[in-house]
């Protein structure tokens, strides 16, 4: 059987690891490289990048801290960030990333999707939808730029295309859940995973080991994605999956 | 040395890094004779099973790939490269595959997502020079399609997914695995350690 799959996230700027708190005030926490293969060490199933660097500078630093970590690590692992050509993935794979994740160039240029699973295959195209919850509408809307912009694009409507566009995997982000500590958002979760037939990575909203059991069981997710709570060793990997193999959930 | 056979797909290099990390020097080539003479090779592989045959025919290296089969040196097909070792795949229609397996690929049908994506465990179905010493566990997969041999005998592991699913192969002293041994944390290690272990006779019966 499957086993769900814990991954931590790992925010870099100019080649250096930050996590902001709702997307804002950043904090340093480190060299990407080395904290990539602490976690491989501590059972971590997988990586995700996300380049946060807004310049052209930024963006080639971190085509050398995935070819260092592609060297070091021994599990799979995503990148995204302002990744908006084929040419983009091609660089960052060649580089040794597994997976690339695409959010708001997606949703401006959905060909994007499409393009990058022909090119590369559907296992290597993440797209990542960062979801708010419309109480107008009664579902979830897709928001960009860190949750700044509204896009008027239903949530579910959205994963479906991307899925139809031959994403292989949804990296599903709460922003009513993001930063607040108190649990995923399993509802919005749910309610993604049942519509789509791809993998679906729940995030945003980690606080505790018990959160993690909540989104697989109630919401149906493949894998959950956290950083804050891992990098400031709240709790660990290992403490998460004890928590997860006490109730019956399949972990590595 | 182990060559990383490159026909223009997927991922080389963190193969080439795992295989150095098992302290053998890696060389990622798709010159004919360099492929020839190395002790070991490895023919990796993401992406489309027509684009891959069509690279492979492109380049030159299907002759290459079937006469170092034939060597009896070892040889492995890592995910596509695997599945490339048999007869023919239903990836976007018919394509024939190198046929040095008989079987079919075909892809996953049914109530269940696809692609099968993430960590699963392996099941030995028969002894192995891979598998000695080797307790079975957890790897990675990513993959749509999965392989079905013909000869039971080829089917050396499989794993779960709402039906068995071809794990490893093997036949003499060509291999293949499904899922990703460089991405698969301790337990991949130790199966690519054995290759590599076969390929520079550390392992009896593969002494080149």
């Amino acid at each position: 059987m499957l086993a769900k799959r814990i991954i931590p996230c790992l925010d870099v700027k100019d080649g250096r690891v930050v996590k902001g708190v709702n997307f804002v005030n950043l904090r340093d926490a480190g060299d990407p490289v080395e904290l990539a293969a602490i976690y491989d060490r501590e059972g971590a199933d997988e990586l995700v990048f996300l380049d946060i660097s807004a310049s052209v500078e930024g963006r080639a630093t971190m085509v050398d801290v995935v070819r260092r970590t592609a060297g070091e690590i021994t599990i799979p692992f995503t990148v995204g960030g302002g990744i908006s050509a084929v040419e983009d993935m091609k660089r960052l794979l060649r580089a040794g990333a597994d997976k690339i994740g695409i959010n708001t160039a997606a949703i401006r240029n959905p060909d994007l999707i499409t393009d990058g699973s022909r090119t590369f295959g559907a296992q290597c195209i993440v797209v990542a939808i960062d979801a708010k919850f419309n109480a107008e509408w009664g579902e979830w809307e897709v928001f960009t730029h860190g949750g700044r912009n509204s896009t008027g694009i239903r949530a579910l409507e959205w994963a479906k295309e991307a899925e139809r566009r031959g994403a292989g995997e949804i990296l599903l982000t709460s922003m009513d859940a993001d930063g607040t500590k108190d649990g995923f958002d399993v509802a919005l979760t749910k309610a993604v995973s049942s519509s789509v037939g791809i993998p679906v990575i729940a995030s945003g909203g980690a606080g505790n080991a018990q959160h993690f059991a909540d989104v697989f069981a109630e919401g149906q997710a493949d894998a959950a994605l956290a950083a804050s709570i891992f990098h400031y060793k709240e709790v660990t990997v290992q403490e998460v999956k004890q928590t997860l193999r006490g109730k019956g959930v399949n972990v590595r | 040395m182990i060559a990383i056979i490159d026909y223009g797909m997927g991922n080389l290099h963190s193969v080439s890094k795992a295989v150095e990390r098992l302290g053998c020097e890696a060389r990622v080539t798709s010159d004919p004779r360099e492929i020839l003479a190395a002790d070991g090779a490895i023919l990796p592989g993401v992406g489309a099973f027509g684009d891959a045959m069509a690279n492979l025919r492109e380049t030159g290296l299907v002759d290459t790939v079937k006469e170092y089969a034939a060597s009896g040196k070892p040889f492995l097909g890592i995910c596509l490269g695997m599945q490339l070792l048999f007869t023919e795949s239903e990836e976007h229609g018919v394509h024939q595959g190198l046929d040095l397996l008989p079987g079919r690929v075909v892809r996953f049908q049914g109530d269940y997502k696809v692609p099968h994506m993430g960590w699963n465990e392996l099941t030995f179905k028969q002894e192995s020079p891979l598998f000695e010493g080797v307790e079975p566990g957890h790897v990675y997969f990513v993959h749509s399609y999965h392989a079905l041999p013909e000869r039971e005998s080829d089917l050396l592991a499989v794993t779960d997914y709402c039906q068995p699913v071809t794990a490893i192969v093997g036949r003499g002293s060509v291999y293949g695995m499904q899922f990703h041994p460089e991405k698969s944390g301790d337990l991949g290690m130790a199966l690519l350690r054995k290759f590599t272990d076969m390929a520079s006779g550390r392992i009896e019966g593969f002494e080149v």
